[in-house]
């Protein structure tokens, strides 16, 4: 993992640039012009109410879905202007935590984590059987190797999947609703886990979200995407958002409605 | 939500009369229990009550004798209320009961969002015919795609560098090679049956029944046995792909592989093609020696046509490039419905509904293809001279 050295440029701490971006299903723009920077080591938010658009940016963020316009730059260099094989390169620097987990249904837990291990180094089948282990143990999920994804509970499966998205230890995790659907033990349990996997590991983090409590517990910086105006309305810290944004919007999102 | 205050009279029809305590005001009255389950009257009349006359200028209510209500009274109410505000009536809600006051409020709290209604236009034909042209030749380009790089992941595969797991790959040679036997037997004997049947009747008149050996033996041999178990596995085996790629699909398992940088193609894909691609050739096989078997029963039982007769008279009709022929279109109808299976799973939406839609879409692929592909390989084996 990079570290920031505190005297290095603004530039040269972006790992994530968005750069102009519209998004579009065929002629249907879902957002347009956005432009932010994600900082290496950052837990960065996107936010939003419901249908804004929040996955459709992450889809485009991880290179699921090409723009309509603009641009997304990884290190600066621009995602959807390389060629696969370079595109592939850069994907493999992230994980991603679906949703639903999105664990492959047909495959044990340790079959789901050690997958990428297994296509992308040369360890042996025992080696990587040990770091499964220990990535299921980080999110406490130890024991549960043999596991098939219907037989565990919604939240270990969100948690197996953040297993999974960690496997190759990359250097971006993104999350899509990471806490969506857990109660709140657990989607606090889940809020730590990422606050301490960007400590340890010091990766970025991209954490698609709505939940309040999340919002102000892990975010160092975010993007609050507007359904109406179809663009970013605010971005900042979101305590900052919470004490200064003037737009009426964003303040009752922060505040849920209740100022 | 129904409140009946008064038990015994709950049942009564729903009534409503309309007065003016003073020129501009209208007075409308609700008598009975207004629930869905008493039936609701129309709104004409109340709009009638608004719009005719001397103008309205102010719209109360009297619910003193309402015996209960539930969502039917708001319907009704929302109906009469939506009226008066495009004529700028003032609406004076006192008169109503306080729940439905409070339920009103929340059903006006969030204004309907602009463009949320989808207005049901009837396009004109012309550009329904472009829409349709549109939609048609993304669908080919999509297949044509798709049929790109299944070729080039197979060509991958022949260079050794497929990403894929084997065990896939023998489960689905399990799912469609020895699961497949049953039906394969039962269809194929059936088709031996009848075809000797057929050729039986027409055979018997010129006193050459035997010739339903060469007839049921070239028949199962150089075409039926290939396209009936391609049928069959277009049902059993290429739906199954579909509905397992596409809720994959749906559960966006196949996001999470591209995002690793794995080829859903090679991964999916790939092992499902070769499993089909392998195991058809002998399910064909399998499939002509079942159809002889059925015909050689119908001569037995019924031309009086020695079994052993019949084998000779059949091993001397058949050459083996006839065989051989059957068996080449197998591997083709398999990989043809291994390809319609995955297709149609990995163009799958993501609901429940698309998932069954891609199954069915399959289905009808497969044997379209086949039917095509069974055409073309007749017409080249004939210029071949095989």
């Amino acid at each position: 993992m990079a570290q920031v050295m505190p005297d290095e440029t603004q530039q040269a701490d972006a790992q994530i640039t968005v750069r102009d971006l519209t998004m579009a299903y065929g002629d249907f723009v879902i957002q347009r012009d956005l432009n932010f920077t994600v900082r290496r080591g950052d837990i960065f938010i996107i936010m939003g109410g419901s249908g804004c658009g929040k996955s459709t940016l992450l889809r485009h963020l991880v290179g699921l879905k090409s723009p309509a316009q603009g641009k997304v730059l990884y290190d600066g260099e621009s995602f959807w202007d390389v060629d696969p094989l370079e595109q592939v390169r850069v994907m493999r620097r992230f994980g991603v935590m679906y949703q639903s987990g999105a664990l492959w249904s047909s495959m044990t837990l340790a079959e789901n984590v050690g997958l990428a291990l297994e296509e992308y180094t040369d360890l042996n089948p025992s080696q990587i059987r040990e770091l499964v282990s220990l990535k299921l143990a980080l999110v406490g999920l130890a024991g549960f190797d043999e596991f098939y994804p219907s037989e565990i509970s919604g939240g270990m499966q969100k948690r197996a999947g953040v297993a999974r998205a960690m496997a190759l230890d990359p250097d971006i995790l993104f999350f899509d609703e990471p806490s969506a659907g857990l109660d709140p033990v657990s989607a606090r349990r889940m809020d730590d886990l990422i606050l301490e996997l960007r400590d340890s590991l010091g990766a970025t983090m991209v954490v698609v979200t709505h939940e309040l409590a999340s919002i102000f517990a892990i975010g160092d910086n975010s993007t609050f995407l507007d359904p109406e105006t179809k663009t970013m309305i605010a971005s900042g810290h979101p305590k900052t958002l919470l004490a200064e944004s003037k737009d009426p919007k964003v303040h009752s999102f922060l505040t849920r409605g209740e100022a | 939500m129904v409140n009946n205050d008064r038990e015994e009279i709950s049942i009564q029809q729903s009534k409503i009369s309309f007065t003016r305590p003073t020129e501009d005001t209208l007075l409308i009255r609700f008598v009975g229990s207004w629930t869905l389950q008493n039936g609701l009257p129309s709104a004409t009349e109340a709009h009638k009550h608004v719009t005719e006359g001397s103008p309205v200028q102010r719209v109360a209510f009297d619910a003193q004798e309402l015996t209960g209500w539930d969502s039917g009274l708001l319907t009704y109410l929302i109906k009469i209320i939506d009226r008066c505000k495009e004529r700028n009536i003032q609406i004076d809600r006192t008169g109503l009961p306080d729940g439905v006051r409070r339920l009103l409020d929340l059903a006006y709290a969030v204004p309907e969002r602009e463009g949320a209604r989808v207005v049901a236009k009837r396009p004109s034909l012309i550009a329904r015919i472009g829409a349709d042209s549109i939609r048609v030749a993304r669908g080919a380009m999509e297949t044509i795609s798709f049929i790109g790089e299944a070729s080039l992941a197979f060509l991958t595969f022949l260079r050794g560098k497929a990403q894929y797991r084997r065990v896939d790959f023998t489960l689905t040679i399990q799912e469609a090679g020895p699961k497949a036997l049953p039906i394969v037997t039962l269809i194929s004997f059936l088709i031996g049956v009848i075809l000797a049947f057929i050729g039986a009747v027409q055979l018997e008149q010129f006193g050459a029944g035997i010739y339903v050996a060469n007839l049921v033996g070239l028949a199962m041999a150089r075409e039926m046995g290939a396209m009936m178990t391609g049928i069959i596995m277009a049902g059993r085996t290429g739906a199954a792909f579909a509905a397992q790629l596409g809720t994959m699909m749906v559960n966006e398992e196949i996001d999470a592989l591209k995002t690793m940088g794995i080829s859903p193609i090679e991964f999916l894909v790939l092992p499902r093609m070769l499993a089909l691609m392998l195991m058809m050739p002998l399910l064909v096989l399998y499939s002509d020696v079942l159809g002889i078997l059925g015909g050689a029963f119908v001569s037995t039982t019924i031309l009086d046509i020695g079994a052993l007769e019949y084998f000779e008279q059949t091993k001397d009709a058949i050459a083996i490039k006839d065989f051989a022929g059957g068996l080449f279109k197998g591997a083709v109808y398999g990989t043809l419905v291994a390809i319609a299976g995955c297709l149609r799973g990995m163009q799958s939406g993501r609901s429940a509904a698309a998932v069954g839609d891609a199954a069915t879409s399959a289905v009808v692929t497969a044997i379209v293809w086949i039917v095509v592909a069974s055409a073309i390989t007749t017409v080249i084996y004939n210029i071949l001279g095989i």
